[in-house]
């Protein structure tokens, strides 16, 4: 046995609720050598994290480990009782979860959970695992490592409860880290400082790792080796360096190609009719208590101003906690406005969505980020996208029929999904009823709160296509709210940066009007590139870091 | 997972087990008996048909017979008459008025929600026999009377519930699309929420069920709820509570079947049939 990790012929299989068997990981074999970090790449439904959670002898409620060999460190995890195998985990093994906040217990200290394995395992005494649990937080960059530990999970912001996570792994002494997508939920910024501090800590203790991700800048960041899985089989394996330059697989291809740089759609034509669709001035809106100005006592949006021009899309960016969605909410009129005026199509809007005409609701539509909640799962696909046809056009029930197959095809989904219900879909698909949902209103303007941030890069730049297809055809103007720099450029002609409620600046990626204002700098030059030595080589104003980031 | 020990089978695409299917049968069994309980009765429930009280099981009186003499089996197939017909009453009127009710809370929030929710909290704190008496006594022991008190009773439980499910769903954001499409307040309870919550409504309808016919029995047991020689099965078990030092099979056979009806309304809830999602089987 000369590496650390082997997989042999894995095979996992899951009984549905109509007694079917389905295997969802058909023959997976794997080596990580001492020391090595793997990524398993691959989209959602791939197997990637079934792969992973494997390695720890794990199998999901429902699921199966069928065949194959788990060699961790010389013991077959496959064949162990339950009790054996609680011994090695948190110990040899150990897990960091994709969202920290959900895997904290809130009622009680953070010191008490990260120490906790060593409870558990008796591995040292309470005493020398704080000491120990202290150094670590040192190690992973954690401010005031002597204090944090007293606090409680919602006293820290979500990267620090991602490191945190990753000190409760760490503290087991693991030979083996699995890592399952843990910068997935957090803002570029924040996710640069926690992809250091996990490669300084894996590179010091010499701690082979698996890392789940569906991003591969990120994963090129912090993986020796790629292995891409795609409907429960290895596609390609290789270094890196290797993938990322001479990818064989068409799959792998496809990940890489969501990340080149797209024509952009020229709007020269455009500049000759320039028509305000919305115009905000000085628009205020927060939550709290009104104080005597009429103004909420926490401003989440202050004084923003935008334009919109008819058949142009504003994009909006920042990171989580900036008051971009909120302004999102409030130009729908589902948060009114403290302060300041919405002009729409030429007539001053309501502030509230309730007291606004019908034509003006159905003109402007909002499509949320989570087409999870934003489908109500009781009903069929059907009966969601015909709604805002019966509501606003009054369509009898077949010219209903027939124009929900033709958006089905506008939003290019089989028509026969039609009858399924949204839990039967997948996440792309979800998001492209969402849409054709807000297509049937007929509207001008389309508010996309950060509708491709739950979507794996692949699904996410097909989703982006669609859009500018139907603007082409429609004649639409996007707000298009996001996180994500390379989305929004894709998309939108006019870039509006926002940070702590307030527009910072206005970029125009057309006219090559490069950002100057220094926190839109800090963001653009912390989104991940495909090339491996990015994180290592990149250098950031500390001045700048310690201003706008939050640490 | 103890569920998927019992072994379920599959039925027009839902999957069902065993006990489900068992205790449905048995509620059934009683709804026929409730609805045919005239023609099928040996004897009128007045007539004294025995010598003895208290008489055994014997061919003629199936069930033996009570403290007068009478047939015990005609007075419990009448019986189930009124204790299955009034509580399904009462627990329509509670739940239909409850889940309504909770729903528009939920949805419009602020004062109405407030103003609903003390008073139904207020509603709650009066103990439910107590309520009972306190009416049986002011306007006298009618059957109408008796399905509005029980519904009453039962109506503040049903709001509370109905609304902390309609709150967790009134979050999400298909209710945000909705409202600002424009939609009005009967929509959004009744298309948005209300299939997203059924199945945990119903199972609260079936339980509620349970609760009322035990007070009614319970009722009926003080002597408030039906009146002679009308007897529901709390008040045959009360009546021929005297038997009991004798085995007579007159307190025994309504007891049981207060049983048989709540137990196989529980089981029920607790299996309903499931509706399969995966359609490739």
């Amino acid at each position: 046995m000369t590496n650390l990790v082997e997989v042999r012929n894995l095979r996992i299989e899951a009984t549905t609720d109509a007694g079917r068997l389905v295997e969802i990981i058909r023959g997976v074999s794997l080596d990580i050598a001492d020391g090595e970090i793997v990524a398993l790449i691959g989209e959602s439904g791939s197997g990637k994290t079934t792969v992973a959670l494997s390695l720890m002898g794990y199998a999901r409620p429902g699921c199966r480990i069928t065949g194959g060999e788990i060699n961790v460190n010389g013991k077959n995890m496959a064949a162990l009782s339950e009790k054996e195998r609680a011994k090695l985990r948190g110990t040899d093994i150990a897990y960091v979860p994709q969202s920290a906040a959900a895997a904290f217990n809130p009622s009680s200290t953070i010191m008490e959970q990260v120490i906790e394995v060593t409870r558990i395992h008796g591995l040292m005494p309470p005493e020398k695992a704080r000491q120990r649990a202290v150094e670590l937080f040192r190690a992973l960059s954690l401010p005031d490592p002597e204090g944090i530990g007293a606090r409680y999970p919602h006293q820290v912001s979500g990267g620090q409860l991602q490191r945190l996570s990753a000190a409760m792994a760490l503290i087991g002494d693991p030979k083996l880290m699995i890592f399952d997508e843990p910068t997935t939920a957090l803002d570029v910024t924040t996710q640069i400082d926690v992809l250091k501090a996990f490669k300084s800590v894996m590179r010091a203790g010499g701690i082979a790792g698996v890392y789940v991700s569906h991003d591969l800048a990120v994963v090129a960041q912090i993986a020796d080796r790629i292995v891409v899985l795609k409907g429960g089989e290895v596609q390609e394996t290789g270094t890196t360096a290797a993938i990322l330059s001479a990818a064989q697989h068409p799959y792998t291809r496809e990940l890489l190609a969501a990340f080149e740089p797209k024509p952009r759609q020229s709007h020269a034509d455009a500049d000759a009719r320039t028509k305000q669709l919305l115009r905000i001035d000085n628009v205020t809106a927060g939550y709290g208590a009104v104080r005597d100005d009429g103004l909420p006592l926490i401003r989440a949006v202050d004084s923003v101003s935008l334009v919109v021009e008819t058949g142009r899309n504003l994009g909006v960016i920042g990171e989580s906690g900036c008051g971009k969605s909120t302004l999102a909410r409030v130009i729908a009129g589902i948060h009114p406005a403290a302060a300041g005026d919405i002009v729409f199509d030429g007539k001053q809007l309501e502030r509230a969505a309730r007291k606004r005409s019908q034509d003006q609701l159905r003109e402007m539509q909002i499509v949320f980020q989570y087409a999870d909640t934003a489908l109500n799962p009781a009903k069929p696909v059907e009966d969601i996208i015909s709604r805002p046809l019966a509501f606003y056009h009054r369509l009898d029930r077949q010219a209903r029929s027939k124009r929900v197959d033709e958006l089905l095809d506008m939003v290019r989904l089989p028509r026969g999904l039609r009858y399924r219900h949204p839990s039967e879909l997948s996440g792309g698909q979800k998001q492209r009823v969402n849409f054709a949902r807000a297509l049937a209103a007929g509207p001008k303007l389309i508010i996309c709160d950060e509708i491709t941030s739950a979507l794996d890069t692949v699904v996410a730049s097909a989703v982006i296509e669609l859009l500018k297809e139907l603007q082409r055809e429609l004649g639409l103007s996007y707000i298009f709210i996001s996180h994500d720099l390379s989305v929004v450029e894709a998309i939108c002609d006019e870039i509006m940066v926002m940070y702590n409620g307030e527009r910072v600046e206005q970029i125009t990626p057309d006219k090559l009007k490069a950002p100057t204002h220094p926190y839109s700098k800090l963001l653009f030059s912390s989104v991940p590139k495909l090339d491996p030595t990015w994180l290592d080589g990149l250098v950031r104003d500390p001045e700048l870091v310690s201003q706008y980031g939050h640490r | 997972m103890a569920r998927a020990a019992v072994s379920r089978r599959s039925f027009l695409g839902h999957s069902y087990n065993l006990v489900g299917v068992v205790a449905a049968l048995v509620i059934l069994a009683w709804t026929l008996v409730a609805i045919f309980a005239p023609y099928i009765l040996p004897h009128p429930i007045g007539e004294i048909v025995d010598d003895d009280y208290f008489g055994p099981m014997r061919q003629g009186l199936w069930f033996g017979s009570d403290y007068l003499g009478r047939d015990m089996l005609s007075r419990v197939l009448m019986g189930a008459r009124y204790t299955v017909g009034i509580s399904l009453a009462a627990v329509c009127i509670a739940c239909f008025s409850g889940v309504v009710l909770g729903m528009i809370a939920a949805v419009t929030g602020g004062w109405l929600d407030s103003c609903l929710s003390r008073f139904l909290d207020a509603m709650n704190s009066i103990p439910s026999k107590l309520f009972g008496l306190v009416v049986v006594a002011a306007v006298g022991s009618s059957i109408p009377a008796l399905i509005l008190t029980l519904a009453v009773i039962y109506i503040p439980g049903a709001y509370r519930f109905a609304r902390a499910l309609a709150v967790n769903i009134n979050t999400m954001d298909f209710m945000t699309v909705a409202r600002v499409r424009g939609e009005s307040i009967g929509y959004l309870i009744g298309s948005e929420i209300l299939p997203n919550i059924i199945r945990p409504v119903l199972a609260d309808f079936g339980l509620r069920f349970v609760f009322i016919v035990l007070l009614l029995s319970g009722l009926s047991f003080l002597g408030l709820g039906l009146q002679p020689p009308l007897a529901d099965w709390g008040a045959l078990v009360r009546e021929n509570i005297g038997g009991l030092p004798f085995a007579a099979p007159a307190v025994i056979v309504p007891s049981l079947a207060i049983a048989s009806l709540t137990i196989s309304v529980n089981l029920l809830i607790d299996n309903l049939p499931q509706k399969i999602r995966d359609r490739n089987a």
